[in-house]
């Protein structure tokens, strides 16, 4: 310590010099070089690995198309249609942008949901999981302002909508709603500050993404066995097992993004943010973006206007205690039968409710609705408390190099001893 | 086991996928589903039926409806000749200024001039259609579910109304509009109403095939380099996929 | 270090420091709620949003029977000469009728003129019934063409998927013939 510098043991005599100052290259070294990393990772854990690269073609796209954006209700259809067709490659940026947010949800809903099947939230994993929940809420901010910018029909009725739905507080409610507009209406100072919010916000997202990248590195990545990794004969190095499988899962992620982007670029898009916003005239029937319409499918299954409101929120509040409401030590859903069996059809119901937030709020829709909204709060308030006490476990292997070792292929002689010998 | 859980994430993704068509896909009367050229992933505009079909809106829809997106200029993209452009821009009026003495005044149009619209504003275009608005028709086959299938299905849905549907004043019956009272009068009704240049026989079948052509290029002025460069990404990211794989198999060769 | 001489320091000196930590942590968050307020507070509505809070309309061309609309806060306001006739109607309703029971004469300041926002209840499209050509539904005053809301001659909700009457704006009348919205 004398020195005051790092040891570094870079042959590079430039990088080792720079990394004895500041040792960024020992650090990548140890927590993406050597990380031991549980050997039996499946595809579900390319999607942390996405979720990192679809923020970071969020920011740069976002950043690009701002040069070319106009903030104001008089200009910011137009200048988003210039984009389209005036400036250099613009339709491809706005494209990528476009449905790299409908791609960040997909990839991010597959990522927790590989967090809920396998237990990723269970101790000691509990604020790691939060941190993503965090994550979640801040996309979710940063998506529906940023599908408010464009100026289209959708954008304002969808702003309109949603920024009411404060106004359900009592007392404080239509002020708050006052507030979040900087008037009396959806109208240019709300535009403003949504696209100064919706600037800012990825940052933020980074922010929170090292920070959940950091709780990982403590207490080390979850596996589809649930259990401990026991010694080293469990773990591989994360390069270049990991940084191999990452790149097969992100080329096939690209293709789907490519064949979206490049050919059915408003699939997910709805037309009517096509037609420049107008304050008198309401579309028919307004819905938000598909990827928040399992929540918007609870908002009206509650014939109350603040309890549709409050189910809406909880239903992503739960998420946050949901470490302490599953009340079992096995993580894996492989080894929970029943639990198994409720998870899948907790999956169900939020596919149901997806559909039934597109639907307009008629029967049967309204119907199917309330019962999905139902079990999608049970499994989480009831069925998991009870199931941890109730249910029996399957027996869990005893390390994870076991059932690998087994479960795959031919094997060379004397496999399936050796990492006994070791453990 | 392990492939089976790794499958279910695709199917998981590509059942959120699927999901979308069906989110989109409203309810109401069903469409003929007319071919274009420019459907399917090697689309590409049929740029005479496109000039056309500009031919068609300049002289017959332009009297109601603006195209404010676009300006003269866009039109070479359609293989009008820049001597062309600029005639055809010429032909219009704009207002300039102010000039040096402060005054506003009109000036023949240029080729970087946007399309003039026919009315000076939304107030102006209402007062003069019986309190309906011609929309915009820059980016009207973005702009509406199942784009040129439904405009054109709507040029083409005029009708007598059916026994015991009686029209409000002003208003015209189409099967296909949502409603189907549509403001609108059949705006391509006999044949020869224009006369194209280039000869072809105007009969209003032609005339709605090559406006619809105009506007869906006029929609989507990018489409053919964004399929064209869709289809070489997709290629290439295949290729790279196949090399990835194989790199992966190789370094996972000493687990497995 | 705070910690280490705290040890070491008499008792009743402890109390005066802790004391004087709460002071200074109570001035400092008072502080910081100082610096807070205006960031929060500048995105409350500006002046020149708030001077167009209020409308002001000319009643005297608005003849019997007929109706303007004006932007209010950005929404449309209803402003409707009544005729006797309606007047009439609206009045002999028996409130056991109504989904969101109001009387007549608690929803107007004169009575030939109904003020209304004209936003639906429902989910805020703007209904018809304003011109002399528009739909006004089955009860004389306004339809509301996105989920076939009914509103009667004194913007009461009559039949369809609105759950209340259409808002009637704070206004006052600054002379006959004149009102100010808001």
């Amino acid at each position: 310590m004398a020195s005051g510098l790092h040891k570094s043991d870079v042959a590079n005599p430039v990088l080792r010099w720079i990394d004895a100052r500041l040792p960024v290259i020992t650090m990548l070294q140890k927590e993406y070089g050597t990380f031991p990393t549980p050997r039996n990772f499946n595809y579900f854990w390319n999607f942390g690995a996405l979720a990192m690269v679809n923020l970071l073609i969020m920011i740069a796209t976002g950043i690009f198309l701002a040069m070319s954006y106009t903030p104001h209700v008089n200009y910011a259809f137009d200048s988003v249609e210039r984009i389209m067709r005036d400036v250099n490659f613009g339709w491809l940026l706005r494209y990528v942008h476009a449905n790299g947010a409908s791609m960040f949800f997909i990839v991010v809903y597959v990522h927790i949901w590989r967090g809920l099947y396998y237990g990723s939230y269970k101790a000691p994993r509990e604020l790691l999981w939060i941190l993503g929940v965090v994550i979640f809420l801040l996309m979710m901010a940063t998506a529906f302002m940023g599908y408010v910018l464009p100026w289209g029909q959708m954008s304002f009725w969808g702003a309109t909508v949603i920024t009411n739905l404060f106004s359900a507080f009592p007392l404080v409610g239509e002020h708050i709603v006052t507030w979040l507009w900087g008037g009396f209406s959806v109208d240019n100072p709300t535009l403003n500050r949504f696209f100064s919010l919706h600037y800012l916000l990825p940052f933020v997202i980074f922010g929170v993404v090292f920070l959940h990248v950091a709780a990982l590195h403590i207490t080390g990545s979850n596996n589809p066995l649930g259990i401990d990794p026991k010694g080293p004969q469990d773990t591989l190095p994360f390069h270049p097992y990991y940084t191999a499988k990452d790149s097969v899962g992100l080329v096939v992620y690209f293709i789907v993004f490519a064949v979206l982007v490049f050919f059915f670029p408003n699939l997910l898009g709805h037309p009517d943010n096509y037609i420049p916003a107008d304050p008198l005239v309401t579309p028919p029937h307004i819905v938000p973006e598909w990827y928040f319409l399992p929540f918007y499918a609870i908002l009206r299954a509650v014939p109350s206007k603040l309890g549709g409101v409050l189910m809406m929120f909880g239903s992503i509040a739960v998420l946050f205690i949901l470490p302490w409401l599953d009340t079992s030590p096995v993580r894996s859903m492989r080894f929970r039968p029943l639990a198994r069996i409720a998870l899948l059809v907790w999956l169900v119901s939020f596919l149901v409710l997806l559909y039934c937030g597109g639907k307009p709020p008629d029967e049967p829709y309204v119907t199917i609705a309330r019962i999905a909204t139902l079990y999608y709060f049970a499994y989480f308030l009831v069925i998991l408390p009870l199931l941890g006490r109730l249910e029996r476990p399957l027996p869990l292997p005893e390390s994870i190099a076991l059932p690998v070792l087994r479960g795959g292929g031919p094997l060379p002689a004397g496999a399936v001893s050796k990492p006994m010998e070791k453990a | 086991m392990r492939r089976l859980t790794s499958l279910k994430g695709l199917l998981l993704a590509a059942g959120l996928l699927a999901a979308g068509p069906a989110l989109a896909a409203g309810e109401g009367v069903e469409l003929p589903n007319t071919r274009f050229s420019f459907d399917g992933i090697f689309g590409h505009f049929d740029r005479a039926s496109a000039q056309r079909g500009f031919q068609v809106y300049k002289e017959v829809c332009a009297n109601c409806h603006s195209m404010h997106l676009l300006s003269y200029r866009h039109l070479r993209e359609l293989g009008l000749s820049e001597a062309e452009v600029r005639a055809i821009a010429a032909t219009v009026q704009v207002q300039d200024g102010p000039n040096d003495e402060g005054q506003m005044f009109e000036r023949a149009g240029r080729p970087s001039d946007r399309f003039r619209s026919p009315f000076p504003n939304a107030q102006a275009a209402r007062a003069a259609n019986n309190g309906a608005l011609p929309p915009d028709l820059s980016v009207i086959v973005k702009a509406r579910e199942n784009g040129a299938d439904y405009i054109h299905a709507l040029l083409t849905g005029y009708e007598d109304p059916p026994a015991g549907v009686t029209l409000m004043p002003g208003m015209n019956y189409n099967k296909y509009f949502p409603g189907h009272q549509i403001g609108m009068a059949p705006p391509l009704n006999s044949e020869g109403q224009v006369e194209f240049h280039d000869g072809t026989k105007a009969t209003v079948e032609q005339m709605v095939n090559d406006v619809v052509q105009f506007l869906a290029w006029a929609a989507e002025p990018e489409m053919e380099q964004r399929k064209a460069m869709g289809v070489k990404i997709v290629v290439f990211l295949v290729v790279l996929g196949f090399l990835a794989y194989s790199v992966k198999r190789k370094v996972w060769a000493d687990v497995h | 270090m705070a910690e280490s001489m705290a040890q070491t320091a008499p008792q009743d000196g402890e109390t005066r420091r802790d004391f004087l930590q709460l002071v200074t942590g109570a001035f400092a968050a008072v502080g910081v709620g100082a610096v807070v307020w205006p960031f929060i507070s500048s995105m409350n509505p500006a002046r020149d949003v708030l001077a167009l809070s209020t409308t002001e309309v000319d009643l005297t061309p608005i003849a019997t029977g007929s109706a303007v609309t004006v932007m209010w806060r950005g929404k449309p306001v209803f402003v409707r000469n009544r005729t006797a006739e309606e007047i009439k109607e609206a009045r002999e309703v028996p409130l056991a009728e109504l989904r969101d029971p109001a009387t007549d004469q608690s929803r107007v300041k004169k009575d030939n003129w109904l003020i209304l926002v004209g936003v639906c209840t429902h989910l805020g499209c703007v209904p018809l019934g304003q011109k002399p050509t528009d739909p006004r539904g089955d009860y004389g005053g306004w339809f509301c063409p996105c989920h076939g809301s009914h509103y009667d001659t004194s913007g009461r909700i009559r039949r369809g998927p609105a759950p209340a009457n259409l808002l009637v704006p704070d206004y006052t009348f600054t002379s006959d013939t004149q009102i100010r919205v808001g």
